[in-house]
């Protein structure tokens, strides 16, 4: 009797942890002013978009034979990073590891806000993006259909499809927290709010059960999900005859980079929460363990993969060795060693579960691998490009002042959601920790 | 405020097992129509309550199929209707159609999986009789809740009765 005490107050308190947490938030003065940053940011967004809407492409960087820039660069970093949500997710879900609970919500809303970016880059990357839906194949007076061959086709497949997938996965799971806060509120703004958006839920125990059957069945097929996305993504690459793209390798190769930049970020905003936020007996140095080993066993595959293109290019010779000369020599050498540097050097201190549990530390060599796999994604693109077949078709690319600040936009388009829902919606998963507690209790 | 003819009733156990046992015991004397309501999913009550709905899964296969198909049948349609000609390569080719295959199986499984959650939940649905009773609150916050159907008042006296010797913490009418 006094152990069901005990439990019920730990639920209750749980819940009192997560749920209340945009019920009383305990940092608004801080979140006040992430958010007007953000804002400003968004602000600049909107100005870039609308330049870039008005003068066409030409604002950018772009040119022949760099046609392929920051709008790439960008897109497919954002892509990456939009993954690791997912696998974190989706794949510790099927594995039952409980440890999970902790990070599954709002790793899930960063991919949410990270996929939103990346698929709005290639739409403004079109001469004439207010034709973007020209992709998709619907009846059309000009009878005729998008080329399904073609990797570019199969990308407005695999993000659309993406994004839906991962925006119900999260929905699915964030509905019984929803009202849990309904039931909490005690202002009729806040009950009216979480009422409307959590259904009316009533945790039936058959409702229980589809849960169960529906959130499961979403995560595993999450997972392939996720690698044939990124696989996609490379094959915008590979599937083409250029050299330094044109590699078997790039499929598994972006798919563990995506992961790597993904779960440095995903370390980057547990720290982040857990400084700002009355998180840490939920958020604790194990989950930063964790996530610390993932991002050294992701960053030694990622390195895996540079061993092989620099392979590839030795066997293939010609071209191949060509591109591989100008990447590790020529103008653009920076991105290459940038990337070898920030990449695989930090991660070399989380071998040690001391460096892995230390949040600045972590912190650190999280933000050198974002960094360092923005400059893979540079020179992946960049460097293939720019001494093209012919030496008359040799060129620059510089990014010009407007691919910069719609890079910083997106961090608006990226931040603004990310704080909303920070700011209002249960950032723990409440009812999976409640269960794990229950279980533990149960097993222990 | 309790209506004379309620439509059930609702009783609140401390903990999982306890409503387990609750449930397992209002079953062995024969009451028909028992729900459970709690905050997380609690496994032993499937076997209690006999939920054996796979519906969910099925949905899922049956979309999977329906989105692999459709988009192989889009691709070969649209390629015969309009034929591109990449290279000299064949019109159709079932390799080159397996990603868009693969993501619409993806797709379609999702969706068939997450609108059957909702359609046979009977979500959304904002008024709901329980909602009425105060306590029933806890249920998506720490407490573990038995329903028995009562249609009338010697039923609910039968139903009262028996939550008493369950031990339950609280007992509520749910008023029609």
């Amino acid at each position: 009797m006094a152990d069901e005490r005990r439990l019920r107050s730990e639920y209750d308190r749980v819940g009192e942890e997560i749920v209340d947490l945009p019920l009383a938030f305990p940092a608004t003065r801080g979140w006040w002013l992430c958010f007007v940053g953000a804002l400003a940011l968004l602000a600049l967004w909107f100005v870039s978009v609308a330049v870039l809407f008005g003068n066409g492409v030409v604002v950018w960087g772009n040119t022949i034979p760099v046609n392929w820039g920051m709008a790439i660069v960008n897109y497919v970093w954002f892509l990456g990073i939009g993954h690791a949500g997912t696998l974190i997710s989706a794949l510790l879900l099927i594995a039952d590891r409980h440890w999970r609970n902790s990070l599954n919500r709002f790793a899930e809303a960063m991919t949410l806000c990270a996929v939103v970016c990346a698929g709005l880059y290639p739409i403004l990357h079109l001469g004439r993006p207010w034709y973007f839906y020209w992709i998709a194949p619907y009846f059309n007076s000009m009878t005729i259909w998008p080329q399904f061959k073609s990797p570019l086709t199969w990308d407005f497949f695999a993000v659309s499809t993406y994004l839906t997938v991962s925006l119900l996965f999260w929905y699915l799971g964030i509905l019984p927290d929803l009202a849990s806060a309904r039931d909490r509120a005690k202002t009729r703004g806040y009950q009216l709010f979480f009422g409307f958006v959590s259904l009316g839920w009533r945790g039936q125990a058959a409702a229980w059960a589809r849960w169960r059957q529906a959130y499961f069945l979403t995560a595993a097929i999450a997972v392939p999900l996720v690698v044939s996305v990124h696989s996609e993504v490379s094959l915008l690459f590979a599937a083409g005859p250029i050299p330094g793209w044109n590699s078997t390798v790039f499929p598994p190769y972006f798919v563990l980079g995506a992961a790597f930049s993904g779960f440095a970020v995903v370390s980057m905003i547990a720290i982040g929460m857990r400084a700002a936020l009355p998180l840490r007996d939920l958020v604790t140095p194990r989950h930063l363990d964790m996530l610390g080993l993932a991002v050294l066993a992701t960053g030694l595959m990622t390195a895996y993969g540079y061993f092989s293109e620099i392979f590839d290019a030795l066997y293939s010779g010609g071209q191949e060795l060509a591109t591989l000369h100008d990447r590790l020599t020529g103008q653009y050498a920076w991105s290459y060693w940038g990337a070898v540097l920030l990449n695989f050097v930090p991660i070399q201190l989380l071998w040690w579960r001391s460096c892995r549990r230390s949040p600045i530390i972590l912190f650190a060599v999280s933000t050198s691998v974002a960094v360092g796999m923005w400059m893979e994604r540079f020179m992946l693109v960049v460097t293939s490009l720019y001494r093209d077949w012919l030496v008359s078709s040799f060129g620059h690319y510089t990014p010009s002042f407007w691919d910069w600040s719609l890079f910083a936009g997106m961090g608006g388009v990226f931040l603004v959601p990310f704080l909303l829902f920070v700011r209002f919606l249960p950032v723990i998963s409440a009812s999976e920790t409640k269960q794990a507690q229950h279980e533990e209790a149960h097993d222990g | 405020m309790a209506d004379p003819q309620p439509l059930g009733l609702i009783a609140a156990f401390g903990s999982p097992e306890r409503l387990v046992a609750a449930a397992r015991a209002a079953r062995e004397a024969g009451v028909g129509g028992i729900d459970a309501f709690t905050p997380f999913p609690v496994d032993e009550l499937n076997e209690v309550l006999a939920i054996r709905d796979n519906r969910i899964a099925w949905l899922g296969l049956i979309g999977a199929v329906f989105g692999l198909v459709g988009a192989y049948a889009m691709q070969i349609a649209t390629n015969l209707d309009y034929p591109l000609n990449i290279g000299g390569r064949p019109l159709i080719t079932l390799q080159g159609f397996a990603l868009i295959g693969f993501e619409l199986l993806v797709l379609f499984s999702v969706l068939f999986m997450v609108i059957g959650f909702f359609a046979l939940n009977r979500l959304p649905r904002y008024h709901h009789p329980l909602f009425w009773v105060d306590r029933f609150e806890h249920a998506t916050r720490d407490g573990f809740f038995l329903y028995i159907p009562a249609g009338d008042t010697a039923a609910v006296d039968r139903a009262k009765a028996l939550l008493d010797r369950l031990g339950a913490d609280s007992v509520d009418e749910v008023p029609r």
